[in-house]
């Protein structure tokens, strides 16, 4: 099975994603921020992680970069989940190492297409 | 309480009568498993007209003979699903086959049946971005609603995220809001019109790769022959059809077989036949 790191401060959206998730077979576990995340991706490296943008104690695209300098042992596929839903936006977080990019409110066929082009569904 | 129908139920008098409208003006039948649809499919239209139940629409359509209302209907209940590289691999597939098919000169293609226009928009996404002719694309659908939207090439936000990869949403797209508009360089390589496979004369000049995917099933058999004759027809003699994932032309055309070149395609049979006549002459 594979992994998949749910990053959201919004105990909803963690809840909706991960039924959805695991409906398509994913093991899940989630954070509450980036540096959560950070902390987790340092212990077990997901093979993907739905990332949020604005969170309180450590933004997604902050998230990002700093993933970028551990010395993890594979480089899990990134999947930013948002409602930043602007080109400037989606711009920035291409270009800050995100593999792909959903707006929000999504559902599961949107999550399920998103996840079979970073070749993880 | 008015409750919706069950999956497998018969469509009511309405539901039949809507269904008779939709096979007179498309050939397709609704599918014994689909009938109950009807009442899902209708309902958007009746809140637009302000109408409660779908006996009141079937009654307007018998006084009126509305023929505008008659086609919104149908539109109603067609089956517009799609999204942008659908069967991406496939699709890939496809537009690699005509590259090589095609050297050198301009490319012809036909995305038949094509709803809202996302599979020939995936087509000139790639040939725009592998470089070389631009191909000939022509891209029709029996919903004249259908390639309005195609032509406008303005897509929700659900719309773009369904297959198509973010970095081409970046390059194709602009958007405001949840509203996505493809660029003009796409939509305007494409000649978009309205078309009915059943009736209408099939466009000439002889394609190269024509798409027909997902449609043929909702026709009956004897109908479905006499597209894929026409479709065949429409083919140049070295073209290539791609039909849907669970459609053949097996059992159902003498007039195509199986692409012994291109995997799962399909082309004309006296092309096939050809080149194994110089196959065994060469032997």
């Amino acid at each position: 099975m594979k992994t998949c790191l749910i990053v959201d401060d919004s105990k909803v959206i963690r809840k909706v994603a991960r039924h959805i998730l695991e409906t398509l077979d994913f093991t899940v576990s989630e954070a509450v921020d980036g540096r959560d995340a950070l902390t987790q991706c340092r212990a077990s490296t997901p093979d993907v992680i739905l990332l949020d943008w604005n969170m309180p104690v450590m933004s997604g695209i902050e998230f990002l970069r700093a993933l970028g300098t551990e010395p993890l042992t594979h480089r899990p596929k990134v999947v930013f989940c948002t409602t930043e839903n602007g080109m400037a936006h989606i711009r920035t977080a291409i270009e800050a190492g995100a593999d792909e990019y959903v707006m929000k409110p999504f559902d599961r066929e949107t999550l399920q297409s998103k996840l079979q082009i970073v070749g993880v569904a | 309480m008015h409750l919706p129908p069950r999956p497998g139920a018969r469509p009511d008098r309405a539901g039949q009568a809507f269904a008779r409208l939709l096979e007179a003006r498309t050939g397709q039948r609704l599918a014994a498993d689909r009938a109950w649809r009807v009442d899902t499919a209708i309902r958007p239209l009746l809140a637009r007209m302000g109408l409660s139940h779908a006996d009141e629409l079937a009654a307007r359509l018998t006084e009126t003979r509305d023929t505008m209302l008659e086609e919104r209907v149908v539109d109603a209940l067609l089956n517009q699903e799609t999204s942008f590289f659908r069967d991406a691999g496939v699709i890939e597939g496809a537009v690699e086959a005509v590259r090589l098919a095609t050297a050198g000169r301009r490319p012809r293609i036909w995305s038949a049946a094509c709803a809202t226009g996302q599979e020939p928009l995936s087509l000139a996404m790639l040939f725009a971005e592998a470089g070389g002719p631009m191909p000939e694309i022509t891209a029709t659908d029996v919903s004249a609603g259908a390639i309005a939207r195609a032509r406008a090439g303005v897509y929700s936000q659900f719309e773009v995220q369904r297959g198509l990869p973010i970095r081409r949403l970046m390059r194709w797209f602009a958007g405001e809001g949840d509203r996505w508009t493809v660029a003009t360089e796409l939509t305007d390589a494409i000649a978009w019109y309205r078309h009915n496979l059943v009736a209408d004369p099939m466009p000439g000049g002889g394609f190269d790769l024509i798409l027909c995917r997902n449609v043929l099933f909702y026709l009956a058999p004897d109908l479905r022959e006499q597209v894929l004759a026409r479709l065949a027809k429409a083919l140049r003699p070295d073209g290539l059809l791609l039909l849907g994932a669970g459609e053949t032309v097996i059992g159902q055309s003498d007039l195509l077989v199986p692409s012994m070149r291109a995997r799962g395609f399909y082309e004309r049979v006296d092309r096939a036949a050809a080149a194994s006549r110089r196959v065994y002459s060469r032997a």
